[in-house]
């Protein structure tokens, strides 16, 4: 389990967040919701080692973790799918998916080694691609995001963190990540899924936590809560 | 497991227009330009299609030809180097110095002056990821400065002549004897077609597609009929020139390197998304530094190429249009300006094109006003491809 544990983060006079805490478990997708400025971004660049929080941290299995920078926080296993994608459209899917862990013996890139583990890849997550050795920018938008996913998995990590990644896509494709989100669940992940679309929330998510202006307001079980309520504790209205 | 299911199926009609609208174009541009000038010039001056002017037209590309492959080096990553010429000019003038002034073994002589390219290039990497200097202001005042420098350099004589039968002039005095050319067409061949042959069985065990036999055949006998032609014609006249196997064995081994190592990986990751290959973990200033120094030491190495065609270094060396041609050549054979797209190969189809049309020009005595604005219509028609290309590319 990987927790955070009263994270505290000031800037200047914003308190972006104010003792906020949030239990991620294997095989759990949690929805991370909340209005502009809830604090949602800070809460995952504190987990995902980009800022340092000033007080509080992560805890991993019970245990502090030291999370100094994103590499320690690869390291540890928590994996982060940023909103704009961190593809390079000029290289093709295998490219994109080992850049930076490139597969080599002595200097020279093993192409075979990496073209098979990324077919293997793709096909255990359903990601339908017809010629992965093609450009990423001929991709369609919820093909691409799937390939920004399927990145995130190369280091096999326990924690995978997604930013907004349906935002700008459409009905079709937008269903295509949901279901590419559930099989990183069955793969006994742990999935923190940022959104504002709510009828994703309630799809695909098994807890959705809300942050209100750097706070928790509220947590629930999806099956059990009713989007009114969710929306109350966002708005802060009384439920 | 069938061999459909294995054999990479061809494009639809409608895959293959989707790519040529994304800037797929492959070499096909070049090859057409090509057939062109041939036939254009081939009418208009019966001299154009002889083995001696091909030969000629095969020593005088060598050089800048070099400076363009490294113009590559920095165009993968959607910046420029201006200073190419000035550059390669200083490095001559530093090799001729040393050589003949000082009396230094040509080779050290060489190594040094390689050296000071590579430094130069260091320094411009420095200014640009260091100072955040945008590349076009950095290498433009190179191009004013190591210009000076090299002015100075020569000082009062303004010229340096390197004897006729010294080791570098001889560099661009050399053929290959027709043996030694046609054992080199058939390694090229052999190692070629082998390692097409490994790949696919090697592909086809780990159970990847495969391009169509007849795909793979078609390529490796174009190789041939290409290498062998122009072993053919060149052994008419006075053979395989050295320079020529000096160049497209720097264009091979760079291409090489881009494709098969880690490094050049990353020189087209930075070039596609900087901030993508900064999040990967890729060290964007060590390989940004890198392409400038690898740009200004092929610089250098085009330079003293250029040096012992001419046997002389002279105020004038790595000026005029030599940095033009360089650039022009590098988009003309297929390398984007806004980075991440190319390979070295289109340093050998870009100058191919670029020299044949210059020389083309000089046979028909054409004025050189007519071909200064030539190039330069060339160079702007080249450029227009590839933005509309890069349209096409970006949603
Ligand atoms: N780098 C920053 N500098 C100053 N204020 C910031 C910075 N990042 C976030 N904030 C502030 O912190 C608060 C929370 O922001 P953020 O975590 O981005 O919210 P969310 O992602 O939920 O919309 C906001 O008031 C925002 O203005
Ligand atoms: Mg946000």
């Amino acid at each position: 389990m990987i927790s955070a544990k009263d994270v505290s983060k000031r800037y200047g006079a914003v308190q972006a967040l104010q003792d906020v805490s949030l239990d991620l478990h294997p095989g759990e997708v949690v929805a991370l919701v909340g209005d502009n400025g809830a604090g949602k971004s800070t809460l995952v660049k504190v987990i995902a080692g980009v800022i340092g929080p000033d007080s509080g941290g992560v805890a991993i299995d019970g245990e502090p973790a030291h999370i100094g920078d994103p590499h320690d926080a690869q390291r540890l296993g928590i994996s982060t799918v940023y909103q704009d994608l961190a593809l390079c459209e000029n290289l093709d899917v295998v490219a994109n998916l080992f850049l930076g862990s490139e597969l080599r013996k002595r200097s020279v890139l093993s192409h075979i080694r990496m073209e098979r583990s990324a077919r293997d890849l793709l096909t255990s997550l359903d990601v339908r691609i017809r010629d992965i050795r093609v450009p990423v920018a001929m991709l369609s938008g919820g093909q691409r995001q799937s390939v920004a996913i399927a990145r995130a998995l190369i280091g096999e990590p326990r924690l995978v963190i997604l930013d907004e990644p349906t935002a700008a896509l459409g009905v079709e494709q937008t269903a295509q990540v949901l279901d590419l989100i559930r099989r990183l669940r069955e793969r006994g992940l742990a999935v923190l899924l940022i959104s504002h679309n709510l009828a994703d929330v309630r799809a695909v998510s098994d807890r959705v936590v809300v942050l209100r202006l750097g706070r928790n307001a509220g947590e629930f079980r999806t099956a059990d809560a009713t989007q009114e309520s969710i929306v109350a504790a966002i708005t802060g209205a009384a439920a | 497991m069938n061999a459909a299911t294995v054999t990479r199926k061809p494009y639809t009609p409608k895959e293959a227009v989707e790519r040529l609208r994304h800037g797929d174009l492959g070499a096909w541009p070049v090859v057409g330009a090509l057939i062109a000038i041939a036939v254009v010039f081939g009418s208009l001056n019966e001299h154009f299609l002889s083995p001696e002017n091909l030969t000629n037209l095969a020593l005088q590309m060598a050089a800048t030809g070099t400076i363009s492959l490294g113009i590559i080096m920095v165009l993968l990553l959607g910046e420029i180097d201006l200073s190419a010429g000035s550059v390669s000019g200083l490095c001559a003038v530093v090799m001729a110095i040393l050589s003949v002034r000082q009396g230094w073994n040509p080779i050290l002589a060489i190594v040094v002056a390689l050296a000071a390219g590579a430094l130069v290039g260091l320094l411009h990497g420095i200014m640009f990821t260091r100072l955040r200097m945008p590349s076009f202001v950095v290498t433009l005042a190179g191009l004013i400065g190591w210009q000076g420098l090299l002015l100075y350099l020569l000082g009062e004589g303004g010229i340096v002549n390197l004897p006729f039968d010294g080791f570098v002039a001889k560099l661009s005095d050399t053929w290959l004897p027709p043996w030694l050319a046609w054992l080199i067409v058939a390694m090229l061949v052999l190692v070629s077609g082998g390692s097409s042959l490994i790949n696919r069985r090697l592909r086809l065990a780990a159970e990847l597609p495969v391009p169509p036999a007849w795909w793979t055949a078609v390529k490796i006998g174009g190789l041939t009929l290409v290498l062998a032609g122009a072993v053919l014609v060149m052994s008419a006249d006075r053979g395989v020139p050295l320079l020529l196997v000096i160049f497209g064995t720097l264009v091979v081994a760079f291409d090489l390197v881009l494709r098969h190592t880690a490094f050049g990986r990353w020189m087209y990751a930075v070039g596609g998304n900087v901030e993508a290959a900064r999040r990967a973990g890729i060290s964007v200033t060590r390989i940004r530094v890198l392409a400038f120094v690898l740009s200004s030491t092929l610089a250098a190495f085009g330079g003293i190429l250029s040096a012992s065609r001419l046997s002389a270094v002279n105020q004038g060396s790595g000026g005029s249009d030599i940095l033009l041609m360089a650039i022009a050549a590098a988009v003309i054979g297929g390398t984007s300006l806004f980075g991440g797209r190319g390979r070295t190969y289109a340093a050998l189809l870009g100058i191919l094109v670029i020299q044949s049309i210059t020389n083309g020009m000089y046979l028909l005595s054409v004025d050189s006003s007519v071909r200064y604005m030539v190039t330069a219509a060339v160079l702007a028609l080249a450029v227009a491809i590839d933005s509309l290309a890069r349209r096409g590319s970006t949603p």
